[in-house]
């Protein structure tokens, strides 16, 4: 999604930079308006779950990974409040990732401690993505920030209008929006589909949740297919060999 | 447990994982068992999210207009169309099949 910017090195170098960073910030905010735009049907399923408006802003403000976040709800909509612990479980499992872009984001924030605890909050994929795709310090460093702050406030009053037109409309299975989230984890899956590896633990855990519905109590299904990961994490099962992956 | 404990324990739990990537040594973090274990996680939960979501209604599996909706986005996926532009694709399809009394 990211436009490269493909610096030759000719021209004045000053030039060359102005450049990159404003590609940076281009880059920056058309991920962070098309992501905002997103935040609302989250708003209007968080209240569609049973949330009221102030909780789902609060998870917006607080939590602040979309995924998380979806999976907070979705677990919330189909088990109440006693699936409360399998819904904090999976929105922490899915949370797991974020722990990876801090600690590839640390050099790229650099400064002070206090200027990485401040970055923390803003550390999702987006940002990381936007970040990474950055072909200099200067770039990565503005498309962290400028991405990273500019999805906050966009997904924050996103969100809050969206869970006041839930609010409004009440059903919202009626406009789609159920479909829209199951459509919208599909998309945060997808990219991450493309090597044997993550295809077989896809599979494998979409088995094992569709077996468990009926079984057990909802959420479970969920982490229990977490496990599928673990296990083939740790036994490399199907692994690549250590032959670097292309990136594309 | 009530709703309230349920999204303040998440959100801090969340922030958390955040904050611990900036803390701990790079080198524990980059070593492969950790990084794909951490990867195949996000994989894992996103799809049993996608089978849940689909397909699950009052703890059993069911088949509606959620179905043609994320078929609809897989293919519009693989199409390298725009995030956005799949889910507003798909919420209208089950939508629409919903005002037609097609699919429930």
């Amino acid at each position: 999604m990211a436009p490269r910017s493909s610096n030759s090195g000719r021209g004045p170098r000053v030039e060359s930079e102005v450049a990159e960073s404003s590609a940076a910030i281009r880059a920056s905010v058309s991920v962070a308006l098309a992501v905002s735009a997103y935040g609302v049907s989250f708003g209007a399923l968080a209240v569609a779950s049973g949330l009221d408006v102030w909780q789902a802003c609060v998870l917006s403000l607080l939590m602040f990974s979309g995924g998380s976040q979806f999976a907070l709800i979705g677990v919330l909509a189909s088990g109440g409040g006693a699936a409360g612990p399998a819904a904090i479980a999976s929105a922490a499992l899915l949370g797991l990732r974020n722990t990876l872009y801090s600690v590839r984001m640390g050099p790229i924030v650099g400064g002070p401690w206090w200027r990485r605890m401040l970055a923390a909050p803003f550390t999702i994929d987006e940002s990381a993505a936007v970040a990474t795709a950055q072909p200099t310090l200067r770039g990565q460093r503005l498309g962290f920030w400028v991405t990273g702050v500019g999805i906050y406030v966009g997904w924050n009053l996103t969100t809050l209008a969206g869970a006041l037109l839930g609010d409004l409309v009440g059903d919202v299975r009626q406009y789609g929006l159920d479909a829209a989230a199951a459509a919208a984890f599909l998309g945060l899956l997808w990219p991450r589909l493309r090597t044997l590896q993550p295809v077989t633990v896809a599979i494998a855990a979409a088995v094992v949740a569709a077996v468990l519905v009926p079984a057990v109590p909802p959420g479970i299904p969920v982490l229990a297919a977490a496990a599928v990961a673990v296990v083939v994490g740790i036994t490399n099962a199907l692994g690549a060999k250590p032959v670097r992956e292309v990136e594309p | 447990m009530t709703v309230w404990q349920t999204v303040l324990l998440g959100s801090v739990a969340v922030l958390a994982l955040k904050v611990v990537g900036y803390l701990v040594p790079p080198a524990l973090m980059e070593r492969p068992t950790p990084a794909r274990v951490a990867n195949l996680t996000t994989v894992a939960l996103l799809a049993a999210l996608v089978v849940t979501q689909t397909f699950e209604r009052g703890g059993d599996l069911v088949l509606d207009a959620r179905v043609p909706a994320v078929v609809l986005a897989g293919i519009l996926f693989a199409f390298r169309v725009p995030f956005i532009v799949v889910i507003v694709a798909a919420a209208l399809v089950a939508a629409g099949l919903r005002l037609l009394g097609w699919m429930s």
